[in-house]
């Protein structure tokens, strides 16, 4: 039994450096390598989200990950037209892919080496003799049409890649959802512990992808990587590659047992799916398998044949989403009262064009006041960052979540540019407070409380005391103090909702109304002297 | 097919139902099921007591005037009695700046940390062992520690600064009038000493911060509640906490705007430090260098009232040359 597609690769004498040919002795190197790069790139991610604090940042370049990544630099550059100079680092990346193929997914990537850790824990419980179960599936060109959809509705404008680009959904995941849950679990977490809305959410999807890796291993990498496929698609004239000696495989299938990419080393080499994890040539018992330069092309188009009718159906599913959002009510510009933006946001539709969702600001953010958001922003703005002042208030002097930013949808400024710790004045405003009277306790309750005043970081305060007497319940004048707000003084930050007494709704609220970002949110009208 | 037991199966099990039902009648009697008992919930605690005995050779409150802040500390301590008289070779001593607001020194908001460095400095000349420095601020904590000055000061001269999270909140029983179990910042309790090292500024609602309000920067939860009766909490606290000595930082006086602050025209520079073991003196001092009367200030009466200290007589100055 024999396949005439295999024997239609002729063994030719290969020129060039062979760089990992067959093990000789018992320990196989390049496996090694491989290892120790993903430790090393692993360690990297967590210290990137571990780093990212006041002094961290200025230690370690906590946005690296988000430079390297070609998707994020494309889909910015897509949406908005700019591209940051930093994501010019991403054409190194294009460029070790042309050389080596997708070795970014099996050597670097560290979402890809915790679904590599996972699938190799589980690869006992697969139903199926490996070498099966393991085979490519039709479904793996879903990441392709993943790729082509996002790419589309991004490229209208609305950076929606961010959902599923592996690096912006893994710092978020952990960000926001699988460390605050870790630290929920351990004791000592009373001060303000780090609460994320949508945390739930956010670290079920992830671990529900791990889990996938039962049934398929990574699955998330062959089946749905939108980063994966863009890198399959440049993979597909890489200079170096897996080939097999057509004359010394014997068919045992052992080359497709432990493949991370279902490449198929032993029938057409599919070289847009390989990860470069040189599995197959350390296992295989005759030595017919070498990754070397210039190997003649087994498949062509890399292996993945994407018919004509399932690029469209995922163009034009792309194209309708964009229409579908913006004409769902709380979406861009009529989002909802709570959805107030960091400091230095860009105006809600560039933001939207800009925002990789990755979840760098909230994890960065000192008083977790930066969360996810799941409806405030409409289903388009689903995970971008929103500032919830019962969570945390904008503090004054900080200015992290832009500096942190990798795509500048939050501008990088300076405490003076910010403006709320200079008297008289501010650069950015984010929203403002506004008092509820039925609950504020002077205004409603007649008893004494100025603690939004005491907080209101301005100068002069947005917060002033009315003072006035009234007859108290037992008869007597009773003295009371009753915030006003200055709608022109207020900067948004928060404090006064976050430190105000009352419990659950607080009594004073920031909404994003006045907000600097975008003219159409102004509702107060200032006046100033003119040249008469 | 039912299945009947046997007369001796029978009184086995009501034997033993007795036996669990009695034995945790028991239990519960001798209160070994008790929340507590077996270190389930945080025990309510006290806090310690830190004052000095009472020395009539000494004033109660001296103020130091004329000389840079680090030599007025030097001068008020040691007429008071030097810090031997308040720390003990080898004692923890929990020394507690205002340090509430993000705000940096020469806006008078939080103490000034030539201030706190000189006391740190005086606690290691008297021998103290471990020396720390602790706040609850209302702005981000770690922040905070920074643009105050505070925390690099405090650290050179030798004492740990503790802020949330780097430590934690235990439940501790008050017995005010308005301030019953509350939570307390965890390093309290591990201290044999307090140096209590106020800024006096403005407050919108008690009128003057000064020593007894500044004992607000060790409570947790939603302190903001007890702005409500903000003169009876106040006077809670300080019966609560009752400080070793309390060094009053005047160098920057915040006239208005307080207690937050942020214009400089609002912070006078007074040049002055106050030191003793009256609480209640020292306090109606700073209240005069804001241009208020002490006896119109609730807390400063209710706390002379529980006994804390006296006002009224003049302090005695000294004059520091520089």
């Amino acid at each position: 039994m024999s396949d005439p597609e295999r024997h239609a690769v002729t063994r030719r004498p290969s020129f060039g450096w062979r760089l990992f040919g067959r093990p000789r002795g018992p320990i196989y190197w390049p496996r090694i390598y491989r290892i120790t790069y993903q430790t090393f790139f692993l360690l990297l991610f967590i210290a990137t989200l571990a780093l990212m604090t006041d002094e961290g940042i200025r230690r370690f370049p906590v946005q690296w990950l988000f430079h390297l990544d070609p998707l994020a630099a494309l889909s910015v550059l897509a949406s908005s037209w700019v591209l940051p100079a930093a994501f010019l680092w991403s054409l190194a990346l294009v460029a070790l892919t042309v050389v080596f193929g997708r070795a970014f997914c099996g050597w670097l990537c560290p979402v890809g080496t915790m679904h590599h850790l996972v699938s190799r824990a589980t690869r006992r419980w697969r139903c199926g003799p490996p070498a099966t179960v393991n085979r490519w599936r039709p479904h793996f060109r879903w990441k392709y049409l993943v790729l082509v959809a996002l790419l589309v509705v991004t490229a209208l404008g609305s950076l929606q890649m961010g959902l599923l680009d592996p690096l912006s959904l893994g710092l978020r995941s952990f960000a926001s959802g699988l460390v605050p849950a870790g630290s929920a679990a351990l004791p000592g977490q009373e001060y303000r512990p780090r609460l994320y809305r949508v945390a739930w959410l956010t670290g079920a999807l992830f671990l529900a992808m791990l889990v996938a890796n039962v049934w398929i291993a990574r699955w998330w990498c062959r089946a749905l990587c939108p980063l994966g496929a863009l890198l399959g698609w440049v993979a597909r004239g890489a200079v170096y590659r897996i080939q097999v000696d057509p004359g010394l495989c014997t068919h045992c299938d052992r080359c497709a047992a432990d493949c991370q990419g279902a490449d198929e080393p032993f029938a057409k080499h599919r070289v847009s799916e390989c990860h470069v994890c040189l599995n197959c040539v350390a296992v295989c018992p005759e030595g017919a398998i070498a990754y070397q330069p210039f190997a003649p092309v087994a498949a062509p188009a890399g292996g993945v044949a994407l018919p004509r009718r399932q690029f469209l159906v995922a163009a034009f599913s792309g194209a309708a989403l964009l229409p579908l959002f913006r004409a769902t009510a709380g979406a861009g510009g009529s989002a909802s009262p709570e959805a107030i933006r960091p400091p230095g946001a860009l105006a809600e539709e560039a933001f939207l064009a800009r925002c990789l969702r990755c979840g760098a600001c909230g994890n960065v953010c000192p008083t977790s006041a930066i969360q996810p958001s799941l409806v405030e922003t409409g289903i388009e703005g689903l995970w971008t960052p929103v500032v919830v002042p019962r969570r945390g208030w904008c503090e004054p002097s900080c200015t992290l979540c832009g500096q942190v930013c990798p795509s500048g949808a939050i501008r990088a400024m300076s405490a003076e540019e910010k403006g709320w710790t200079r008297p008289e004045g501010y650069g950015v405003k984010i929203g403002t407070a506004f008092i509820d009277r039925g609950r504020c306790l002077p205004w409603g309750m007649e008893t004494p409380c100025i603690v939004c005043q005491e907080v209101c970081p301005t100068t002069p305060k947005a917060i002033r005391l009315d003072e006035t007497t009234v007859m108290g319940r037992d008869g007597k004048p009773l003295r009371l103090q009753r915030p006003v707000v200055d709608p022109n003084r207020c900067v948004g930050c928060g404090l006064c909702e976050a430190k105000c007494p009352v419990v659950d709704l607080a009594a004073i609220r920031v909404t994003r109304a006045g907000e600097s970002r975008s003219p159409q949110s102004a509702f107060t009208l200032a006046s100033r002297p003119v040249a008469s | 097919m039912t299945h009947r037991p046997d007369r001796r199966t029978v009184l086995r099990r009501l034997g033993q139902a007795g036996l669990v039902i009695g034995g945790s009648g028991a239990a519960a009697a001798l209160g070994l099921l008790s929340p507590g008992r077996w270190g389930w919930h945080a025990s309510v605690k006290t806090t310690p007591v830190w004052t000095v005995a009472a020395d009539p050779l000494r004033p109660a409150a001296v103020i130091a005037r004329g000389g840079r802040p680090a030599d007025l500390v030097r001068a008020a301590v040691e007429r008071v009695g030097g810090m031997a008289r308040f720390v003990r070779p080898g004692e923890t001593v929990l020394v507690k700046p205002n340090m509430a607001w993000d705000r940096t020194p020469e806006q008078g908001a939080n103490t000034n940390p030539e201030v706190v460095a000189e006391v740190v400095r005086l606690c290691r000349e008297a021998g103290a062992g471990r020396i720390v420095v602790a706040e609850v601020p209302v702005h981000d904590a770690a922040r905070t520690a920074v643009r105050s000055g505070i925390e690099a000061a405090a650290r050179q001269a030798g004492a740990e600064v503790l802020i949330p999270p780097r430590a934690g909140f235990i439940t501790a029983r008050l017995d005010g009038s308005v301030l019953d179990n509350w939570e307390i910042f965890a390093p309290v309790f591990a201290a044999d000493r307090l140096i209590n090292v106020p800024v006096v500024k403005d407050h919108g609602l008690s009128r003057l911060t000064c020593g007894l309000k500044n004992l607000y920067g060790f409570l947790g939860g939603n302190r903001g509640r007890l702005h409500q009766r903000i003169h009876e909490a106040i006077a809670d606290l300080a019966v609560a906490f009752r400080p070793s000595l309390t060094v009053v930082d005047a160098t920057r006086v915040m006239v208005r705007g307080g207690p937050q602050g942020g214009r400089l025209d609002d912070v006078v520079p007074v040049g002055a430090i106050a030191a003793g073991t009256d609480p209640v003196a020292l306090d109606a001092w700073g209240a005069t260098l804001l241009g208020a009367d002490p006896r119109d200030i609730g807390h400063i009466v209710l706390a002379q009232g529980r006994g804390l200290g006296t006002f009224g007589a003049p302090l005695e100055e000294i004059h520091v040359g520089s």
